[in-house]
């Protein structure tokens, strides 16, 4: 009988994050290795939510990745996690596809795409998604209506708040309001402090 | 814009949710305010966590063409530089139809949906199914907790679990993915922890290498799971050395 694996309450075991990161900035292709497993499926997840086409995002997404060891040098822990860091480029760089021109024109017609089931209930996926994806959407049920469709649509699908504003026809004041009491609500929720 | 409605901008600017010049100008208001440059820093890794829940798996092939691409790319050189967007002017008229409304409302009601639990009580039997239904009702009702706590970990070859506790409604949760199954004519045995002594906390499905299992019987003293494996069946007290041992999280 092989020893029995002892699994406490203590985060995932490895190096972090942050201190692969801090190799890759170095020139450490293994440390980027170790990073690519941790970070590409959030990547492509979140290019996915916001550019839905699959060959697009998959495309994004590698770009982001190759950023991340391009950049890394930049990287500064103090500014927040590793994981943050990524995640915000990845979503920046999804963001600006979906802005840009020709993506402008597809998008009109990719509208209709959007009450197809979203990715979020993917049955074949690690234990720390479906947690993850519990506590957030328990967190999102906390937010008052508006909140929620402002946040998700800025977030999931790329909106400036403007655009969330004409959408919901709601004046702009109160979509900003919103995205903040919103998010704060959220973070106050998942216990998040940075 | 007025100082005061910059300070409002924190949640669309952690968003990324600002069009251009906006952006600007808020990142120039941040240069020069603390209290905006905390909550951003907070509501970005809020948002981080929006990403993270979307999480994908991805394909193979993209994993070498990425760790190819690397060994030709040069990095940067250790700067302070921001991270100039090369952002193009976001001016494109939105026009979006009542349909297009409609559909991301839907999606995001759906998103506040349990879908996910549903599909690991598919049972036939009607008795099986109303019982079912019901420990899937516990079964939400324990994630869903807000004293609920999670404590998650590797599993010999490869496997990943969590156990989510919720004091309150004093009832435990047990997640695994890909799981080993159990040797023929075996079940994965779950026990409580108490103090030492194993108390049968139920049987795992035999067929599935993934399961949510709510663990049967309360909580109340025990400190933690552990796993055994045993005859179909299931057994009084554990009959081989555990295969895995939880803590349960600390409140
Ligand atoms: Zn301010």
């Amino acid at each position: 009988m092989k020893e029995a694996v002892h699994i406490s309450g203590a985060p995932s075991p490895g190096p972090d994050l942050q201190e692969l990161l801090v190799l890759v900035a170095r020139g450490d292709q293994d440390a980027f290795t170790q990073v690519y497993d941790q970070v590409s499926g959030p990547v492509l997840g979140l290019v996915r939510s916001v550019l839905r086409d699959p060959a697009q995002s998959e495309e994004v997404a590698q770009e982001v990745l190759v950023e991340v060891w391009r950049t890394a040098p930049r990287f500064q822990p103090s500014r927040g996690s590793a994981m943050n860091w990524v995640l915000t480029l990845a979503h920046h760089r999804a963001v600006d596809r979906v802005r840009s021109a020709e993506a402008a024109a597809a998008r009109e017609h990719r509208a209709a795409l959007l009450d197809r089931t979203p990715d979020f209930d993917e049955v074949s996926e690690q234990v720390e998604t479906r947690l993850e994806r519990e506590q957030v959407r328990r967190c999102l049920r906390t937010l008052s209506e508006l909140q929620r469709q402002s946040v998700t649509l800025a977030y999931y699908r790329g909106l400036t708040y403007r655009e969330v504003g004409e959408l919901l026809s709601v004046p702009l004041g109160t979509i900003k309001t919103r995205l903040r009491d919103g998010l704060i609500r959220l973070r106050d929720c998942l216990g998040v402090n940075a | 814009m007025s100082t005061a409605e910059l300070h409002t901008l924190t949640g669309a600017y952690a968003l990324h949710a600002l069009p251009e010049d906006e952006r600007l100008a808020f990142e120039r208001h941040l240069g020069a305010c603390e209290a905006c440059t905390q909550e951003v820093r907070e509501l970005s890794a809020t948002a981080a966590r929006l990403g993270l829940a979307v999480s994908v798996v991805a394909p193979p092939a993209m994993r070498e063409r990425v760790l190819r691409e690397i060994t030709t790319v040069r990095q940067e050189a250790p700067s302070h530089g921001r991270s100039g967007r090369s952002g193009a002017p976001a001016g494109r008229a939105g026009r979006w139809s009542t349909y297009a409304l409609a559909a991301c409302v839907a999606a995001a009601a759906a998103f506040g949906g349990v879908a996910v639990w549903q599909n690991q009580v598919a049972r036939n039997a009607q008795e099986e199914a109303a019982q079912a239904r019901q420990q899937n009702e516990q079964l939400a009702r324990v994630l869903a907790a807000p004293d609920a706590r999670t404590s998650s970990g590797a599993l010999e070859g490869g496997a990943r679990a969590a156990v989510v506790v919720s004091p309150s409604v004093n009832r435990a949760v047990f997640l695994a993915s890909d799981m080993d199954r159990p040797p023929g004519g075996k079940v994965y045995q779950l026990w409580f922890n108490d103090d030492g002594s194993m108390r049968s906390a139920g049987l795992m499905d035999p067929s599935a290498t993934d399961d949510t299992v709510l663990l049967d019987g309360p909580v109340d003293g025990a400190s933690g799971m552990g796993i055994t494996v045993e005859p179909a069946g299931g057994s009084k007290q554990p009959t081989t050395p555990p295969v895995a041992l939880m803590d349960f999280p600390k409140a």
